[in-house]
């Protein structure tokens, strides 16, 4: 965009009489992301190889199992990251969305506690995933005796995307124009009134695609959960939010420490199946985002 | 007319305001606040859960030999606390992450902001999203069982050990590419486009104003993105882990094994380490270690954007 508005005879004036060296930093900056992109194809290219073998319903139907590698499955985890997505979405969406309103509406900028809140949640949002891992052990595990089950990960699951969610929905809201509000209030709607019935309907495209990209990163973290002994290979799907269980990403985990090649390619097919799973939202979320998105 | 009449009379309270207050306009901002101050709390949590523990441990272990000696052992018998080659490890895989990504990322973010048409553009961005989006387990599993034994057969005269460093490196540098690239890319868009015309009119080229115009005044922003991939990398627990190992020599050779930090912390709090052990109190130690340095890192690329940004406008 910021090309467009430069006359094109202007930059063509501009690079004559040096063409190569124009042309080879060009090449050079396409290859630095075709690397990436290479990268990304390799990637996927070879872990639906290796986990070809294994990509059946076995996969889903059987539990995991020491004993038979060969027919091993990956239920417990299906299951287990499905227990802590809901949740986790239960939780921390409405949360964020909440606590974003508050920062974009109602928040007077000129006051400490308003800036001290939203320095928190930049700061949150960098700390190391096993730190979280660290607090759900010491706080919630341990100190609030919830134990390690479903409740314990989803809870520490949900302060870890929170602030991502909190920063997506930030952006949405602040995209809607001002004279939305203005007008809305103008009418003689209340500030609530305004928020509930214009600002969030406009920013919902937005706000959707940030919990997406949010429960996506919970989908695939793992770090946190190595610190709630879900290690472990759990043989049984959670009966509820107090029950022990495992998620997939910690499931490929346990399979790659393993020494036995069939581990290995059960691990190469239960990424295939994160990856699938992973692929499946972005491509949602992408596809709100250009669908519905407004330029105002 | 009198309907016109009655609403410009004027209020005897002498104020538009409404004078009976809204009750339910007050608990949604109170219920909004809670919210808010969720995030408050977690970061009180965490400093909580990592305080009382650390300060355990330096009673039982002292800060001498913690920052004094290099030898790093807490899971064997007789344990040893010295943090020097896991603090060596996380700096030496963090190194060699941010070889490979701050040139890839800058050169993607030049080549997005700068070369490519919308269409392209449109395209491309969410291939760095989905490569972002990638979970570090799976990275992990590729730096083991892909690239581990790739540099080893390309390579032999490296001497590449099973878990080593290197990979675990190189693959957390392509972790962090997505970071590097979209916060620099950016921050490059929020350029004017006078600046670039300016630069054109004095008769430079593309080349010459992307590096000489764009990236120094988007040069904060790029840092700031910089910074941020490097606590990122610092606190990647998954990749280095699954391809870096846990064993902690003193030892500067990247084709070693050697555990960073957050390896550390994922081996001992995965139940290596019995409760209430000084092993541990030692999860916690290192947890805070740890957190401090990201703290710091994401605290100094907050005043880098502050301080340093270019106005313009």
């Amino acid at each position: 965009m910021a090309i467009l508005s430069t006359p094109r005879s202007a930059v063509q004036l501009a690079s004559k009489g040096r063409p190569l060296r124009e042309h080879l930093f060009r090449i050079a900056l396409l290859a630095s992301l075709a690397v990436a992109i290479a990268f990304l194809a390799m990637l996927i290219i070879y872990v639906v190889e290796e986990g070809w073998p294994r990509l059946d319903s076995t996969l889903w139907e059987n539990q995991p199992s020491i004993r038979r590698p060969e027919t091993a499955g990956i239920q417990s985890g299906i299951f287990g990251t499905l227990w802590i997505i809901g949740l986790t979405a239960l939780m921390a969406l409405p949360t964020g969305i909440l606590a974003a309103i508050y920062l974009e509406e109602y928040a007077d900028k000129t006051k400490w506690y308003n800036r001290l809140i939203e320095l928190n949640i930049s700061n949150l949002a960098a700390v190391p995933s096993i730190v979280y891992g660290i607090l759900g052990l010491g706080m919630i595990a341990r100190w609030m005796a919830f134990g390690f089950t479903v409740m314990t990960g989803a809870i520490t699951v949900s302060l870890l995307v929170l602030p991502i969610v909190i920063i997506s929905a930030r952006e949405a809201i602040r995209a809607v124009p001002p004279s939305i509000r203005e007008g809305s209030l103008a009418l003689g709607a209340t500030q609530w009134q305004t928020i509930y019935r214009q600002v969030l309907p406009a920013s919902i495209p937005g706000i959707a695609t940030g919990s997406i990209l949010a429960l996506s990163r919970a989908i695939g973290e793992a770090a946190p959960f190595l610190m709630l002994g879900a290690a472990t290979l759990v043989r049984f799907n959670p009966e509820g939010v107090w029950s022990t269980f495992t998620v997939l990403p910690l499931q490929i985990y346990s399979f790659i420490a393993r020494p036995q090649e069939e581990f290995a390619v059960l691990a190469a097919a239960a990424i295939v199946v994160l990856l699938a799973i992973l692929l499946l939202m972005n491509s949602v979320a992408i596809w709100l985002r250009n669908r519905y998105q407004k330029r105002w | 007319m009198s309907a016109q009449h009655r609403t410009a009379a004027p209020r005897t309270s002498g104020s538009l305001a409404r004078s009976r207050p809204r009750y339910g306009e007050f608990a949604v901002k109170a219920v909004l606040l809670l919210a808010a101050l969720v995030s408050v709390v977690t970061t009180v949590g965490i400093v909580v859960a990592l305080l009382e523990p650390t300060i355990e441990f330096f009673s039982e272990v002292s800060f001498g030999e913690f920052f004094g000696s290099t030898t790093w052992g807490p899971l064997f018998n007789p344990p040893a606390f010295g943090v020097w080659p896991i603090i060596v490890a996380t700096t030496e895989i963090t190194l060699i992450a941010i070889v490979v990504a701050v040139p890839l990322g800058l050169a993607a973010a030049i080549y997005l902001s700068e070369y490519a048409t919308p269409r392209v553009r449109k395209v491309l961005k969410p291939v760095l999203e989905v490569l972002a989006g990638v979970p570090t387990v799976v990275f992990g599993f590729f730096a083991l069982t892909f690239v581990t034994p790739l540099l080893q057969d390309v390579f032999p005269f490296l001497g590449l050990d099973g878990k080593n460093a290197l990979s675990a490196g190189l693959l957390v540098g392509v972790m962090i590419i997505p970071i590097v690239a979209s916060l620099s890319e950016d921050s490059m868009a929020a350029v004017p486009n006078g600046l670039r015309e300016g630069s054109y009119a004095l008769g430079a080229s593309k080349m010459i104003t992307s590096v000489r115009v764009v990236v120094p005044a988007a040069f904060s922003g790029i840092v700031a993105a910089i910074i941020l991939a490097i606590s990122r990398a610092a606190g990647e627990t998954m990749i280095v882990a699954i391809a870096g190992g846990f064993k902690s020599v003193f030892t500067l050779n990247p084709a070693d094994e050697m555990a960073t930090m957050a390896a550390f912390i994922a081996q001992a709090g995965s139940g290596d380490a019995s409760v209430g052990s000084t092993a541990y109190k030692t999860i916690f130690a290192v947890g805070s270690l740890l957190f401090i340095m990201t703290f710091a890192m994401n605290y100094l690329s907050a005043r880098m954007v502050q301080k340093y940004r270019e106005v313009y406008d």
